[in-house]
């Protein structure tokens, strides 16, 4: 039996070709070191995310989260769900919150979930898979299969907003938490300090506004430079991607001369036990990491 | 004036606070503001153009009663969802939430901006998940590209061919998505009739208060 086990909830991004596939290559390479058993969720469904509120009510969105709390509760009974993704983080934590408080919605969430033949008797907890590196196993047990650390690399730790605001990684501020910089030296590698930890990248409206996303991101990238970063982390699929796929429209923008790698937590845990290029999910970076395919050798 | 507005309009008469309060998400928090500006200091799209109304701005205009000016305004439609405002409001105003409960209502009666574009990503965006039950990103951005037309939808295309190519690349597009060989769950019957009922029971509530 492995250490711990969990109800994963990767979420759509998260899937086989989709745009945050590459997380998922190396938490399944990390965990596997780790002997942290993750079962997906039997057919999960989408968050709905931050930015379907207008289209979608309170309910239904509500219900879509409830949905999964129901399939994790019957399929992986006293599991915790776990989530890559701090959108799907967010989503389903602000579900559970609001069912557990307010009887009139859980009423009518559980009408709704009849529909789907399903019920809920008690909402798991909510975890991000951050949270369950910190808290289940902490930074010292995170560093025992260290086989390689980073040395002499530098980071900018981008926590952004929904892994960190409104609920956040416990014992942290909302102004400058220090989670990620620990998993980055705890890896070995150097966290450089920066002042755009905590800033937006934007969220949605890279899509819709875009002009107004890119003006954060590059302000976000900047710092990190400055900072004398040669890469940045962060544990949030959106983040990532808008800090490293409009590098090259902010760069025809603004000048910039920006190649800046961006990766996940996983992906420099995966290297620093030993893992390959190829479980780090190295391939799966539009900005290539060169540093990082040699030091995976 | 669509017949959901005018109904509203005539129901709540001259309390517009009311009428936020019982008919927008969160909309009960408002009368909590006591108009400090820490929500629009810390909002990241507040520096950029659109913003014509920070929060606490929308929030006093509810009071006073401004209700087109309110409805019919662009500015709630900034909100990254960042929930900077969220934690830092002295009061506990739920600051995020309010403003897409204010951006909802005013768009399922009929009075938000025409051709929004976070509007227009939002309704693109929540069709597509349930849909299937998930998200196809090809589909996805496919639709919110050829949004204004063909033309337009091509040259956006063409602007960010790079962005695309570097995904599609990387792994991380598949355009198989785009013919259907794309992620889905099992029971979309099931999805769809839990939020046929859903949606259901949410007007009814609605209605219920309009009524009292």
């Amino acid at each position: 039996m492995a250490r711990k086990e969990y109800a994963f909830y990767p979420g759509c991004s998260s899937q086989k070709g989709a745009s945050a596939s590459n997380y998922l290559t190396s938490v399944h390479s990390m965990c596997n070191t780790l002997d942290i058993k993750m079962t997906e969720i039997p057919d999960w469904n989408c968050c709905g995310a931050s930015v379907s509120y207008a289209e979608s009510g309170e309910l239904p969105r509500i219900a879509m989260n409830a949905r999964n709390f129901a399939l994790a509760e019957t399929n992986l009974p006293g599991q915790d769900i776990v989530a890559t993704c701090a959108a799907c983080w967010l989503g389903s934590r602000e579900s559970k919150e609001r069912l557990e408080h307010n009887s009139g919605l859980m009423a009518d969430t559980q009408a709704a979930l009849k529909e789907a033949g399903l019920q809920i008797k008690v909402i798991p907890e909510v975890r991000h898979m951050v949270e369950v590196l910190i808290e289940d196993l902490g930074y010292d047990e995170l560093k025992k299969p260290i086989k390689k650390p980073l040395n002499g690399m530098k980071f900018a730790g981008y926590v952004g907003c929904q892994t960190n605001r409104p609920f956040g990684i416990a014992g942290e501020s909302f102004e400058n938490p220090m989670y990620l910089d620990k998993l980055i030296e705890t890896m070995g590698g150097e966290a450089v300090p920066y002042d755009q930890k905590v800033t937006c990248c934007g969220g949605a409206l890279a899509f819709s506004e875009p002009e107004k996303a890119q003006a954060q991101i590059k302000d976000i990238i900047e710092a990190a430079y400055d900072g004398g970063a040669e890469m940045l982390v962060t544990p949030c699929p959106l983040c990532q991607a808008n800090t490293e796929v409009y590098q090259g429209q902010i760069n025809k923008k603004y000048g910039t001369k920006f190649n800046m790698p961006v990766l996940y937590y996983s992906q420099l845990m995966t290297l620093a036990y030993g893992g390959t290029a190829k479980e780090a999910g190295l391939k799966g970076q539009v900005i290539r990491a060169p540093k990082l395919e040699q030091f995976a050798g | 004036m669509s017949d959901l507005n005018q109904q509203m309009a005539a129901k709540y008469q001259n309390n517009f606070l009311r009428e936020i309060e019982e008919q927008a998400e969160m909309g009960e928090w408002v009368k909590m503001c006591m108009q400090c500006g820490l929500c629009s200091g810390s909002c990241p799209t507040n520096f950029h153009a659109g913003w014509d109304h920070p929060p606490q701005e929308l929030f006093m205009m509810i009071r006073a009663g401004k209700r087109d000016e309110v409805l019919k305004s662009n500015s709630m439609w900034m909100c990254t969802s960042c929930y900077n405002c969220y934690v830092r409001c002295p009061r506990k105003v739920p600051v995020t939430h309010v403003m897409h409960g204010l951006a909802e209502y005013a768009y399922r009666i009929g009075q938000s901006p025409k051709n929004q574009p976070t509007q227009h990503l939002s309704k693109t965006f929540w069709d597509n998940a349930t849909k299937t039950g998930r998200v196809n990103e090809v589909k996805l951005t496919q639709s919110l590209y050829f949004k204004d037309g063909i033309g337009s939808g091509i040259k956006k295309a063409m602007e960010m061919q790079a962005v695309a190519l570097g995904l599609v690349k990387a792994g991380r597009l598949n355009p198989l998505e785009a013919v259907g060989i794309a992620h889905k769950c099992k029971d979309i019957k099931g999805i769809h009739a839990m939020l046929a009922k859903a949606n259901e029971l949410e007007a009814q509530h609605k209605a219920e208060k309009a009524k009292a």
